[in-house]
């Protein structure tokens, strides 16, 4: 496969939240800003590009019956790295993600990835496929964010449009990020089938 | 932390529902609620589990983790805990309750990659609970879960019967039903 389009499938065609529907938890649980919807795409990013490459590198190694096992300590060890990296030098962000980063661990993205593309890839595509994937997935939680931000609490990377007064607080809360992914979905399923 | 039992179990199950407040376990709640008879399958295999996690995750913290000041490692400990428990459960179930393991058995392997069980286990930890703490709080956790699924599985079985536009079929309107369930159970804040 041409290594634009591997990236480019990961965004486009094989979107991890609008198409592939995985991924929902963090999805839904940090996208209260835009702020913290991109980072938390990015430290799912580096996860997953990091497992994907070395996942692709002993796939020969591993017995075919403990890959699973095998897989998930790779990707808890990768997880535990970003989550140390994370509280050192972004704690704010650190606190606001809360649970979520170490929640990475059971992100259905991240093993589905190791499972069907990295276990049968070289280890260049697969970094590439970590890229494109991780890319989809950052994007569409920077939208999800940046809405939910825009219409909860009147402001964008936390730059404030001035009408916060007439915008209604339930978008940031519970409910609001059911709805907001909801109806992105639609606008998504809208758009694609043109 | 001083908190009551009752205020765990009403805080777990209405105020801060695990699914509908904390988004924890969403693939399961959108994956297996389209009949009401499967949810409450589930919802009993997740509480079952989710006893069981809770007692041992907070074993090992407590007697392994802390004392050897590992804990950096409770992320990859956890998820091979769970996963091995989860295993563990269904063979012993397969042996001493087939009647149990036929109507919890399908649902048993979809349980590892269900984020409620680990985060439950690392929340539990972060609150500094006791043990008989911990096991209200999953229990009571657990139970929402069930709730909100029983709840959701018998509004999405009655959207069946809907005329829903094409672009919404399937996972968005399930969405924002979900967000109009959330809505509804807001009204709960403020009780604990």
């Amino acid at each position: 496969m041409n290594k634009l389009q591997i990236i480019l499938s990961g965004i486009v065609k094989n979107n991890p939240t609008f198409v592939l529907v995985l991924g929902m938890c963090p999805t839904l649980g940090t996208t209260t800003s835009a702020e913290n919807g991109m980072g938390m795409g990015l430290a799912t990013m580096a996860v997953l590009i990091m497992s994907n490459l070395v996942i692709s590198l002993i796939k020969n190694i591993i017995p075919d019956k403990v890959r699973i096992p095998a897989f998930i300590v790779v990707i808890a060890s990768f997880v535990t790295i970003i989550q140390m990296l994370m509280q050192a030098y972004v704690p704010a962000l650190y606190d606001a993600l809360g649970v979520f980063i170490p929640l990475i661990v059971v992100n259905c993205i991240i093993l589905g990835r190791a499972e069907a593309f990295a276990s049968k890839n070289s280890p260049f595509d697969s970094a590439l496929d970590g890229v494109g994937i991780g890319l989809g997935f950052t994007l569409a939680l920077t939208v999800v964010g940046a809405v939910r931000e825009i219409l909860g609490s009147g402001a964008i990377f936390g730059v404030s449009l001035g009408i916060a007064d007439y915008t209604p607080l339930i978008f940031v809360l519970a409910p609001g990020a059911f709805l907001v992914l909801g109806y992105l979905m639609v606008l998504f399923n809208k758009l694609a089938k043109k | 932390m001083e908190l009551s039992y009752f205020a765990i179990i009403i805080g777990a199950i209405f105020v801060n529902n695990v699914v509908l407040a904390q988004f924890l376990g969403i693939c399961p709640f959108l994956g297996v609620s389209s009949k009401v008879e499967t949810s409450m399958g589930m919802g009993a295999a997740v509480t079952f589990v989710m006893a069981i996690a809770a007692v041992v995750a907070w074993l090992i913290q407590t007697y392994v983790l802390v004392p050897l000041d590992i804990v950096y490692m409770q992320t990859i400990v956890f998820i091979l805990v769970i996963a091995a428990l989860v295993q563990m459960v269904e063979i012993m179930l397969k042996k001493m309750s087939p009647s149990l393991y036929q109507a919890l058995g399908i649902f048993l392997p979809l349980i590892t990659t269900n984020c409620a069980v680990l985060g439950v286990a690392i929340l539990m930890i972060q609150k500094e609970f006791n043990l008989l703490q911990s096991v209200t709080y999953s229990v009571a956790t657990a139970l929402g879960f069930a709730l909100a699924l029983v709840l959701f599985a018998g509004i999405r079985e009655r959207l069946d019967f809907e005329d829903v536009p094409k672009a919404f079929k399937g996972i968005p309107i399930a969405l924002i039903t979900a967000g109009i369930l959330a809505m509804a159970f807001m009204g709960f804040s403020g009780l604990v």
